[in-house]
């Protein structure tokens, strides 16, 4: 049994990654010819971008079972430090392509040590309470970066903290040459925009490997033993925080490369586009898509971007649409006699026993 | 001197945080979800109130009733449709069917009433001026102070005597036990919800009374401050709620006049998250054993 | 978890329907026009597209906007005038991400000039793709000077916020230079901190004396005590409020309530507090504001637009909408100027209306003789006012 359901997860691992790459291809011929609306091809790298943003936090809330709340919290610290680095090394890397790849490393690697720095002494906060913390970790980042001033010059990079409101970005000293990367409230206004379709696609593939050998290994098996019963996990010898801390810095760190990504494909971009509100559009995709499920976040997520986009026909009832379709969906996929009529769907046209029930 | 006005200031906005969470944290203990659309029922009960008034020309106490019969009406009309399918389903479900609620919500009011602020007359107006004009109260933070303390204390009573509030307490402690022992658990968590949604439209009059602007979007960020109010005092305890909001106020208030005005928010937060570090369960939440 | 796919994969059929219809019909954009809420196609029209946000927190602006759009251009096609239009409104929630996504629809749907977005951070990252786009964009109250910012196809309609700081400041120190100044700003607001910048820099060139500054941002917005309690034991007795007029006029209420009586002085944003409905103008009595706009102006433009206005709309319009209503006849005179026909490309356009702004001078509702830069910036002289018995009077 247990070496049966394995072959079935590599297998389902390998079709989730054919599947992104035939939907790259596929999408990326079509673009070359000029075949999808414009619409359509400037939400590519968003959705990219989202689609990160989902499976990383499925990794918290899916696989770990901690709710996140802050999920944006570290999409910005990736963006803005992403953001940063970009501009300042224009010079350094001439080759947009590269800068692009240092920057997302780098938007991971902070996000990483903000997810290292919030995760040690709040995984041991549990459920709604480790929720609000997030929520917290996620206001508290968002007016930081409010108070931002970041430029670079010849003389290297300067960083300031307008704590009393009276400082301006032209405190900082900038030379004649020196470029103002971010303004306060402002946000980052003058970003050269570098992120790239098949730049998101390799950010796709990079998170999908990291999080689904995680979960497929000794590690993955001692992180979800974790979710399942952690009292029970605890006795037979897994380190909670351990663990725990590995998938929230994991996670964090893909939000971050992501936040990078999204950050370079926008010529402006605030702290406040990282509230609360992107925080949960992020759990919607993840609830949405099935917790624990990866493939499920990515078709989420891709929908859920472009489907705001396909209501622009309902003009100003559009968002009262898109709420009604998410109260539907949450209803449909959890009534008792929907879940019935899909399971025998599912025993007729693909004959296998059902399947274990996931999430709490 | 000053101190005292900012302690004031935050007491006055504090009591209306915890007039909210009051709300919050009834819904919380017995049904154990978050309700994001609280915030937004508010919002609702102060266009009702607003309507009431400036609309209909009804007094301001009328509109006061009006607002809660409607709003119960509305929660007992979401909690139906929208919650009570999900009783079975995982927690995360409800919440983000919560979310499309308060999205739902929020588009509504906006079709109905449109964008533009509107601005709404406060209950009672005035100010209470001591030592000569130097201090000076509002009356309307004074009446809030006294609602919120009526509502604790009615809902303390309600939980601990009366029938419904002891079937409340059963539901909240083990929802499967209660309804062996008779309870009506649907019922419970109905009666629950038009009592939450009963004290959303007292906060909302309160709420616009004290920032007298109107929007569809009014009641989300005063929500998640009463959320994080309510999880500060503990969630699922009343007095907890109270002393949580009061203090959240007094935070916000005192951080922006000694510390950092642009990082106020920021500090609030902060010192939530080392509370729950200290106290994992808020400041009076209760300690639940963990059973294997 | 499949059963979710399965839903989702019905839900993408469903709605795969609707963007076929958008996408395909670009060759047919009269189909189009009709199912994304643009006014009835008319033969050799240009077609305009407006965006701001209708939805969320700052819908009030982007419906101004639209709204204000759509008066002008239902006059233009009414009147005899060669040059017609085809309006098409969309949303942007006032986001970066989704004002792109707003303006590419547009451009599957042809648009040729684009008259928007609302606010400078969604203006700011469209006017990025606009300029290597070569699209022709005029933004009606995108005020910050990013927007325009090395890009020589966008124009603004409105003042740019240092022109604003700067403008005040000197109007103080003109006619009350010995005043304590408070001021009272959000600093999450890129347009309330851009005026606010400029004005204290402006302030302590001129000499004036800011004694104290609050902020707040849009989770801090529902009180004001603190700040103007800071102000009033600080002595402040000018009040300068470079924000918009909802949070204004809560602190008008707070202040009042807390007997603090100082002269505010606001800018732009500031107007519309007199339309803001049920809103005791008698709290405003004496609040002066640098505005292009006023609504209560007697000149026969300003009457008819505010009757029209209000005929479709129900409400008194606000700087928004004039902005707006200014900037689709400002791209009528460019247009004759330039001698543009419908039928050209819309990078065409562009470079012939980049040609004919500087060329141009235009009298509209915000402002008489407005000329433009080649940076895109308008030169326009604001207007002080101190509102009395609730209207807008000249101070004397």
């Amino acid at each position: 049994m247990k070496i049966n359901l394995r072959n079935k997860r590599t297998r389902t691992d390998f079709l989730t990654y054919a599947g992104v790459i035939i939907v790259f291809v596929v999408m990326s011929i079509l673009q070359n010819q000029g075949a999808i609306s414009r619409s359509l091809s400037g939400q590519l790298v968003p959705i990219c971008a989202y689609v990160t943003m989902a499976i990383s936090l499925n990794l918290t809330v899916g696989i770990l079972g901690e709710l996140s709340l802050g999920h944006a919290g570290f999409m910005s610290v990736g963006a803005f430090s992403g953001i940063i680095a970009a501009m300042s090394l224009q010079s350094a890397i001439p080759s947009d392509p590269v800068r692009l790849a240092v920057s997302m490393v780098l938007g991971a690697f902070f996000a990483a040590i903000a997810g290292f720095l919030v995760g040690t002494p709040v995984l041991r906060l549990r459920g709604d309470y480790l929720a609000i913390v997030t929520l917290a970790f996620g206001e508290i980042i968002k007016e930081l970066v409010n108070c931002l001033l970041v430029g670079y010059d010849e003389n290297g990079l300067h960083m300031m903290f307008n704590l009393n409101g009276q400082k301006t970005v032209s405190d900082l000293g900038l030379t004649e040459n020196g470029i103002e990367i971010i303004k306060g409230a402002q946000g980052a206004t003058s970003t050269t925009t570098i992120a790239t379709f098949t730049a998101g696609f390799i950010l796709v593939m990079v998170t999908l490997i990291v999080v689904l050998n995680l979960i497929r290994s000794r590690s993955g098996r001692a992180i979800m033993a974790l979710r399942d019963n952690r009292i029970a996990a605890e006795s037979v010898g897994i380190n909670i925080t351990k663990y725990k801390l590995m998938a929230f810095v994991t996670s964090a760190a893909l939000a971050g490369a992501a936040g990078a990504l999204y950050g370079l494909n926008m010529a402006s971009l605030q702290a406040t586009k990282f509230n609360f509100n992107t925080s949960i559009l992020v759990l919607v995709f993840v609830v949405l898509g099935g917790l624990g499920n990866i493939w499920g976040s990515i078709i989420a997520a891709t929908l859920l971007t472009v489907l705001p986009e396909m209501l622009r026909s309902f003009a100003e009832f559009r968002m009262l649409v898109y709420a009604i379709v998410l109260i539907l969906v949450m209803l449909a996929t959890n009534n008792p006699t929907m879940k019935l009529f899909f399971e025998r769907i599912r025993t007729r046209f693909f004959k296998k026993p059902a399947k274990e029930v996931r999430g709490k | 001197m000053e101190f005292l006005s900012y302690l004031i200031s935050g007491i006055s906005l504090g009591s209306v945080y915890a007039i909210i969470a009051l709300g919050y944290t009834m819904v919380y203990g017995i049904a154990k979800m978050l309700n994001f659309a609280h915030g937004d029922v508010i919002m609702v009960g102060g266009y009702i109130s607003f309507c009431a008034t400036t609309y209909l020309g009804l007094p301001a106490v009328v509109s006061i009733l009006l607002a809660m019969a409607v709003c119960t009406v509305l929660g007992i009309v979401i909690e139906g449709l929208a919650y009570k399918p999900l009783r079975a389903a995982p927690s995360l479900a409800v919440l983000i069917t919560a979310i499309g609620v308060s999205y739902l919500l929020q588009n509504s009011a906006l079709l109905i009433w449109g964008a533009a602020a509107k601005s709404y007359t406060p209950i009672i107006s005035g100010t209470l001026q001591l030592f000569g004009g130097k201090l000076s109260i509002q009356y309307i933070s004074i009446l809030t102070v006294i609602v919120c303390l009526v509502i604790m204390a009615g809902l303390t009573l309600f939980t601990s005597k009366s029938k419904m509030g002891k079937a409340m307490r059963a539901c909240s402690e083990d929802k499967g036990a209660a309804q062996l022992m008779g309870i009506n658990v649907n019922q419970t968590i109905s009666v629950t919800f038009a009592i939450g949604s009963a004290l959303a439209a007292v906060a909302g009059v309160l709420l616009c009374s004290y920032s007298p602007s109107l929007m569809p979007t009014t009641g989300s960020m005063p929500g998640i401050k009463a959320f994080t109010a309510a999880v500060f005092g503990g969630i699922g305890s009343i007095p907890g709620a109270f002393l949580g909001g009061i203090l959240l106020g007094v935070i916000e208030a005192l951080a922006k006049a000694y510390i950092s005005m642009q990082l106020a928010n920021a500090i609030v937060f902060a010192v939530l998250i080392v509370v729950l570090l200290v106290k994992p369960t808020g400041l009076l939440g209760k300690k639940v054993m963990e059973k294997v | 978890m499949k059963k979710i796919l399965c839903l989702l994969l019905a839900m993408t059929m469903t709605f795969g329907c609707l963007t076929a219809c958008g996408s395909k019909d670009t060759s047919d954009p009269a189909d189009n026009g009709a199912a994304t809420g643009s006014s009835e196609s008319i033969e050799g029209a240009f077609k305009l597209g407006a965006v701001g946000p209708l939805t969320g927190d700052a819908a009030i602006y982007g419906q101004a906007v639209v709204n204000g759009a759509q008066i002008a251009v239902d006059e233009i096609n009414a009147s005899d005038s060669t040059v017609k239009f085809e309006l098409n409104k969309q949303d942007d929630e006032a986001d970066g991400e989704k004002s792109k996504n707003a303006y590419n629809n547009l451009m599957d749907w042809g648009m040729q000039i684009l008259v928007g977005p609302t606010t400078s951070g969604a203006a700011t990252a469209v006017a990025a793709q606009v300029y290597s786009d070569r699209t022709f964009m005029i933004t009606p109250s995108g005020s910050s000077p990013d927007v325009i910012d090395g890009k020589d196809n966008v124009f603004q309609v409105c003042f740019s916020d240092p022109n604003q700081g700067t403008g005040a400041a000197d109007y103080i120190a003109e006619n009350m230079a010995d005043a304590k100044i408070a001021i009272i700003y959000r600093n999450d607001d890129a347009y309330s901190q851009g005026i606010r910048d400029t004005f204290v820099e402006e302030a302590e060139a001129k000499g004036l004396e800011v004694v104290t500054e609050g902020t707040f941002t849009a989770d801090t917005a529902t009180d004001f005590t603190v700040q103007l309690t800071d102000a009033q034991s600080k002595g402040a007795d000018l009040l300068f409020l470079p924000i918009y007029y909802q949070p204004a006029s809560i602190i008008l209420n707070q202040a009042n309530a807390m007997g603090y009586a100082p002269t505010f002085f606001g800018v732009d944003g500031m107007d519309g507090i007199l339309t803001l409905e049920n809103f005791d103008t008698s709290l405003a009595e004496g609040v002066m504001l640098l505005t292009p706009f006023s609504a209560d102006a007697t000149d026969d433009l300003t009457k008819n637009f505010v009757a029209k206005y209000q005929e479709a709309y129900g409400e008194i319009p606000n700087q928004f909408a004039a902005d707006a209503y200014d900037a689709v006849y400002v791209v009528k005179a460019a247009i004759e100027a330039a001698g543009c026909t419908a039928d050209m490309s819309a990078a065409d356009i562009c470079e012939a209306l980049v040609a004919a702004m500087p060329t141009l001078t235009y009298n509209g509702l915000t402002g008489q003789n407005m000329t433009w830069q080649a940076t895109g910036e308008v030169s326009k002289a604001p207007m002080a006012v101190v509102i009395k018995d609730g209207v807008y009077t000249l101070p004397n």
